[in-house]
């Protein structure tokens, strides 16, 4: 399954000291995904999907997912084909 | 006590960040090249696979792609490599604050004193590891005890390498190189080097430095220092801004020049940038200098110095304008130009008038730059223009100070 970069809608807490905390994310069909839990906060590349930044490793429904931040925008390593996703989106 | 020096270079960095950020083109031939268009059509850098067609910096997008039809060329994106050299420099950062940029994608490192972090090989390794992790590209180091040797160490294997050359071991690995690996010798030198037998760095350094200033100045004792590993230039403090020597801008236009109303509006277009630099540093400028390269190729400068010190935008402009229809005559067209200003005092500084220059008109000019400059700030360099770069729009559609943000470096 080939694998791209697909930038997400994300719901993040920013606390008074300037840290940011992903509470959940907003999937196309309106589902949300909670975290349930942050593992690990580190500066990451992503080779799959072609970029660089946070990356933050995240505990959702019992997998472990990683999710960038890049400078202000957030992305996962989505399975799939991106003509198909954008097509089938819009 | 023997410094601890690394020089750590981000293999074909442009292509690199464009491969990461395109993995559809990962495995093919990338070339990062200028906009055809603008006539900016040459490569600026390649990737291993493209290395492998014999691909140069600096030749032009066709000769490539008549060498490897299937290259694939990609426009650069500075802002994003400029995010990356950034990132780059705050890993360096954990483990020194001597980091001395040289460019975008090479940096030097003093880390003698952080031997908590461990020796220079363990160090480089550390850098080599979180650089490929943290920004998914890779660099060549090279640890030793001299900024010169350092930066011959990470030339020496390509790429992701690591190369030590020690007091023990740089006769073996440093001196069987060609002169020209070393920093300073470019084809001039190279071609006089040869001239006079010399063809390695062991050559040169078996080359008594009486003998190398008889022929190179007092660049001989360089080239000898260089060679021998005996220079003890200091690694720069991360935040010691070097000292600003001159500010210019220079651009290759989207179509050859043809006569001085051409020029004029090149001119008037990056003086204006060059003024404004000239204005935030707060400084006055007295030499103005102009470069020209007509489409042969051919390029010289002149340079010129001026009664008072100045920053304003029109005296720069005029000025250079003058010494050009002084010192160009027009027997082939111009495919790049460029002015830049040096000689600089602080702009406070009080000025010595004279009785033949209307200093209130003078004046009249300053406040007139500084209102622009606040307008432009505002609402853009296409705010406010002079007139004669409406004549043509494509001419001087370009705006050198918001364009060109990285400016080429030197050693000392």
């Amino acid at each position: 399954m080939p694998i791209y970069k697909k930038y997400v809608d994300m719901i993040v807490r920013y606390y008074p000291d300037g840290t940011i905390k992903p509470m959940a994310i907003w999937w196309e069909e309106g589902t949300i995904y909670e975290i349930d839990k942050i593992v690990d906060v580190r500066p990451c590349a992503s080779l799959k999907a072609g970029g660089a930044g946070i990356r933050y490793s995240c505990m959702i429904q019992g997998h472990e997912k990683y999710i960038w931040l890049e400078e202000n925008k957030w992305f996962v390593e989505a399975k799939g084909d991106k003509l198909d996703a954008e097509v089938s989106a819009g | 006590m023997e410094r601890v020096i690394l020089h750590s270079d981000c293999n074909s960095f442009y292509a690199s960040v464009e491969c990461l950020y395109h993995p559809e083109i990962r495995d093919k031939p990338v070339a990062v090249g200028g906009d055809v268009e603008q006539r900016h059509g040459i490569i600026l850098t390649k990737n291993q696979i493209a290395k492998k067609y014999n691909i140069k910096t600096g030749e032009a997008l066709w000769q490539a792609k008549q060498k490897c039809p299937d290259l694939v060329i990609v426009p650069p994106n500075y802002p994003l490599y400029m995010r990356f050299s950034k990132m780059a420099r705050q890993i360096y950062l954990d483990y020194t604050d001597q980091v001395e940029p040289f460019g975008l994608d090479e940096s030097w490192l003093d880390v003698t004193g952080s031997a908590v972090k461990g020796d220079g090989l363990t160090i480089a390794k550390k850098i080599s590891a979180r650089i490929k992790f943290e920004l998914g590209i890779t660099v060549s180091i090279g640890v030793s005890y001299n900024k010169i040797f350092a930066k011959l160490g990470s030339d020496y294997k390509k790429p992701d390498a690591i190369t030590v050359m020690s007091k023990d071991n740089f006769k073996q690995i440093a001196w069987p190189l060609p002169a020209s690996d070393l920093l300073y010798v470019g084809r001039a030198t190279e071609k006089k080097l040869t001239s006079l037998g010399i063809h390695t760095i062991g050559d040169l350094a078996g080359t008594s430095n009486q003998i190398l200033r008889s022929f190179f100045g007092k660049w001989g004792d360089v080239l000898y220092c260089f060679s021998n590993g005996l220079d003890t230039t200091p690694v720069a403090k991360f935040d010691n801004q070097p000292t600003i020597k001159s500010i210019g801008n220079s651009t290759t236009t989207p179509r050859d020049l043809e006569n001085n109303e051409d020029v004029k509006i090149i001119l008037f277009v990056l003086a204006d940038s060059v003024a404004r630099r000239l204005r935030e540093q707060g400084f006055k400028a007295r030499t103005v200098c102009i470069s020209v390269r007509d489409n042969q190729l051919f390029s010289f400068t002149r340079q010129y110095a001026l009664k008072q010190y100045t920053n304003i935008t029109s005296e720069i402009a005029q000025e250079g304008f003058n010494l050009f229809c002084k010192q160009y005559h027009w027997l082939k067209p111009i495919r790049s130009i460029g002015i830049s200003v040096t000689d600089f005092v602080s702009d406070t500084i009080a000025v010595q008038t004279d009785l033949f220059s209307d200093e209130t008109s003078r004046e009249k000019k300053e406040h007139l730059d500084s209102t622009v400059d606040w307008l432009k700030n505002r609402f853009g360099s296409y705010s406010v223009q002079p007139a004669v770069l409406l004549a043509d729009r494509q001419l001087s559609g370009f705006d050198p100070k918001r364009d060109h943000t990285i400016h080429p470096v030197g050693y000392f």
